[in-house]
């Protein structure tokens, strides 16, 4: 290997790994063996469009009957009527690629996908492992072709510029250094960049064919072509930097995960309650020492029944806090698993924590403990949750506003709250707030004066005291030019009941008739 | 014919009743959990016309919360949860609780549950009573629905007890049904002293409270009010209550009989 040389982007060394066939491959992995008789003959993989089946994929004598991809299916058939067609599966191809990502970490110790149908993977300082680079991708191609994937690597210093090396480059290219790297790219099209599909009719209209065109009409000239362009993809001066390594591109790794999952098989078909119970309870158990295992606690439970006629049910729980206690467990599943109907009977169960959280092993049996010294708040919260529904169960957190029914918000109870501006002392509000203020007659002196009697729910209390207004002002931001002001007044009755009523607008403001008046908070 | 010979009878027995008795018709007072430990269930009977039921309930649940001494070397603050339950109707008629008017110390722990039925209520309140992580529990139940009967309320009581989580139940436009509750109170508002300042304003809330009936306290009627945070009682009760006070008086003070 050469000397490294100044400059860092040159210590990375990225490998990128091209399936060129991924979908075909695939569906002939997947087919087995009758996919031999079929390979002999074109075939193509569809995928239905509003405009009708447009092939996906195609295979060596499609490909030489004439047919390519994004071509309609009828005028492939035109051009050859014996075409054989199969549907395409883009979801199980990203699926498969994923697979494929993970397992391409033999090579390096983390790689990326690069949708819809290729791999990086940092090989940086591990090359000595398989005996120089070369070795390596000799390596590569040899593992994929033992697994039937036609396949094209290249090594750079950029994902960028093994990318395109591997795409559009000589098949197995090693580049080192910045000169090199423009050597090598110079002959490249400018479909190398990874630019959209307009952005590359513009270049090609603009006589731009090879990468090394670019660098001849001037930088000046390119950025103020794409100078309102700012995605990479849609950027070719972006991109182009991005390949020589004078843009970092960050790149999302791909990080394999164990969903913790836990099923039974039944011998019977069960269709009682009790044994569904018990068979629940097991998984709970099981669910448990998975977690437990992985020092994890669950936060979302999905729980699948499957029953013999085809149907499958599922359940699903979230939890307040992490947790892995299988009585807990069961005992919330308990009020979800009323309604179940069984029909023909249960055949398999499937507990999956599709939502799980670190949680330190900690002293096991709660159950016992929440006997004797009462139940976590965590727990309370889930029972309750579980029963009355996640909005039933609240907690009211301040919100920036100085409309009173808008200045709180309710909020899920154990998410942290928000950091927010301390009430100011001299605001004094009521004990509480009335869903919506409640309309009253009022005597008072006009336009501004004390109410000194009022009506409400049929009922006339005489004003005794009274203190205000304080004027809240409608926020002209968020609210329409007709809002009007509220002056607020505390009051108590001849009896020393504390109300904090209103007069929505005063009159003369021009914004509607005379004034009203309501009642929005009941005071201690 | 011989008469029961009352001064035979060591004068030991009557001390003994009278103490017994003094104790068991000690009349209520603030502060009274520090000596005496929590009434684990209250009721609380308001009208829905004021805010004055829920203000004097969470004003007894600080009060017994402020005096409950807490376990030897328990030094760490106290960041317990309220659990606040209501049912549609009750947040209906009298309306949700308002952080920013909340009592201060109240202010971040509330957390608040709606209840369609009061079926649903009386759940929430029983978990809410057998958490370890709440400070105390405030019920609004309007009227009085039937599944709130005897029973449930001996189940909370139960509850309560088993776990020392105090329950307040505001009982709003209800009868006074039977309930198994430790205290039960009747609350209305009274008006409130005049503040420092503005002698027109409504002042710091008072309350006119009626116990009338409770298992460890004889029935009385008390103003309560609120002065920098802690509960204040004064006497507002009437001739009766003093009778009422003081019957084992003349027990104490009585002496043997002479022989005739």
């Amino acid at each position: 290997m050469s000397p490294p040389q100044k400059g860092s982007f040159r210590t990375r060394r990225i490998l990128s790994i091209w399936l060129p066939a991924l979908a075909m491959d695939r569906w002939q992995m997947v087919t087995g063996k009758q996919a031999g008789a079929l390979a002999a003959r074109p075939l193509v993989l569809i995928a239905d469009t509003a405009h009708g089946p447009r092939i996906e994929a195609v295979n060596r004598a499609g490909a030489a009957a004439g047919a390519h991809k994004g071509m309609m299916l009828a005028d492939a058939r035109t051009l050859c009527p014996e075409i054989a067609t199969a549907p395409s599966d883009p979801a199980g191809d990203l699926g498969f690629l994923e697979t494929l990502a993970i397992w391409a970490q033999r090579w390096g110790p983390w790689s990326a996908l690069d949708p819809p149908d290729g791999l990086l993977v940092d090989v940086t300082a591990v090359a000595h492992l398989f005996g120089g680079e070369n070795r390596l991708l000799a390596d590569v191609q040899q593992a994929f072709a033992q697994r039937q994937l036609a396949v094209r690597t290249a090594i750079a210093p950029t994902a960028g510029a093994a990318w395109a090396l591997a795409h559009h480059g000589r098949d197995g290219a090693i580049v080192e250094g910045a000169d090199a790297i423009e050597r090598a790219l110079s002959d490249l099209p400018v479909a190398a960049l990874r630019l959209d599909q307009d952005v590359v009719t513009v270049l090609r209209r603009l006589g731009l064919k090879r990468l090394g065109e670019i660098a001849t009409l001037g930088r000046d000239a390119i950025q103020r072509r794409f100078r309102n362009r700012k995605s990479p993809a849609a950027n070719p001066l972006v991109r182009l930097d991005q390949l020589l390594g004078r843009v970092p591109e960050p790149l999302l790794p791909v990080v394999p995960q164990q969903v913790p999952l836990v099923q039974r098989r039944l011998l019977e078909p069960i269709r009682h309650r009790q044994l569904l119970d018990t068979v629940v309870t097991d998984l709970a158990g099981d669910m448990a020492r998975e977690l437990e295992g992985q020092g994890q606690g669950a936060r979302r439970l999905e729980l699948g029944l499957w029953r013999v006629d085809g149907e499958v049910v599922v359940r699903r729980l979230e939890l307040a806090a992490a947790t892995r206690d299988p009585a807990h467990i069961v005992r919330l599943f308990a009020a979800r698993l009323d309604d179940v109907d069984a029909g023909f009977g249960i055949e398999m169960l499937r507990l999956r924590a599709s939502w799980a959280e670190p949680l330190a092993l900690a002293q096991n049996d709660i159950e016992t403990a929440a006997e004797t010294h009462g139940t976590s708040l965590a727990a309370c919260i889930d029972r309750l949750t579980v029963r009355l529904g996640a909005q039933a169960v609240t907690r009211p957190v301040p919100f920036a506003s100085h409309i009173p029914e808008r200045a709180q918000r309710w909020q899920p109870p154990l998410e942290p709250e928000a950091s927010s501006q301390g009430q100011l002392a001299f605001h004094a509000r009521p004990l509480k707030l009335l869903d919506s203020p409640e309309s009253i007659a009022v005597l008072y002196a006009t336009p501004d004066g004390y109410p000194q009697r009022f009506r409400w729910r049929g009922q006339v209390h005489e004003v005794a005291r009274v203190e205000g207004p304080e004027r809240i002002a409608p926020e002209w931001w968020r609210e329409r030019g007709g809002a009007r002001l509220r002056d607020y007044y505390r009051i108590e009755d001849e009896a020393g009941r504390r109300y904090w009523i209103y007069r929505l607008g005063i009159i003369g403001d021009g914004r509607g008739g005379p004034p009203d008046w309501y009642l929005h908070g009941l005071c201690a | 014919m011989s008469q029961p010979d009352f001064a035979s009878l060591p004068l030991t027995a009557f001390e003994d009743v009278a103490a017994l008795s003094a104790r068991r018709s000690a009349r209520w007072r603030p502060g009274l959990a520090a000596s005496r430990g929590l009434a684990l269930h209250n009721e609380v009977f308001a009208s829905s016309r004021e805010g004055a039921g829920t203000g004097a309930a969470l004003a007894l649940a600080l009060d017994d919360w402020s005096n409950m001494s807490r376990g030897d070397g328990c030094e760490a603050q106290d960041r317990r949860s309220v659990l606040w339950v209501q049912t549609r109707e009750a947040a209906r008629r009298t309306g949700r609780p308002y952080r920013a008017g909340l009592p201060e110390l109240l202010q971040g722990r509330v957390i608040h549950v709606l209840a369609e039925k009061c079926e649903d209520a009386l759940f929430a309140l029983e978990e809410g009573l057998r958490c370890r992580d709440l400070a105390f529990v405030v019920g609004e139940i309007a009227g009085n629905p039937k599944a709130l009967d005897f029973t449930a309320s001996r189940r909370l009581t139960l509850a309560g007890e088993k776990h020392g989580v105090p329950l307040f139940l505001v009982r709003i436009d209800a009868a006074r049904d039977l309930s198994s509750a430790r205290m039960r109170w009747e609350i209305a508002s009274a008006p409130s002293a005049a503040p420092h300042w503005n002698a027109q304003a409504p002042g710091l809330p008072r309350w006119q409270a009626e116990l009338f009936r409770a298992r460890a306290h004889a029935p009385g009627t008390w103003l309560l009010a609120e002065e920098q945070g802690d509960l204040t009682a004064s006497k507002a009760r009437g001739a009766g209550d003093e009778i009422l006070g003081n019957w084992t008086a003349g027990l104490r003070q009585r002496r043997p009989l002479r022989r005739a």
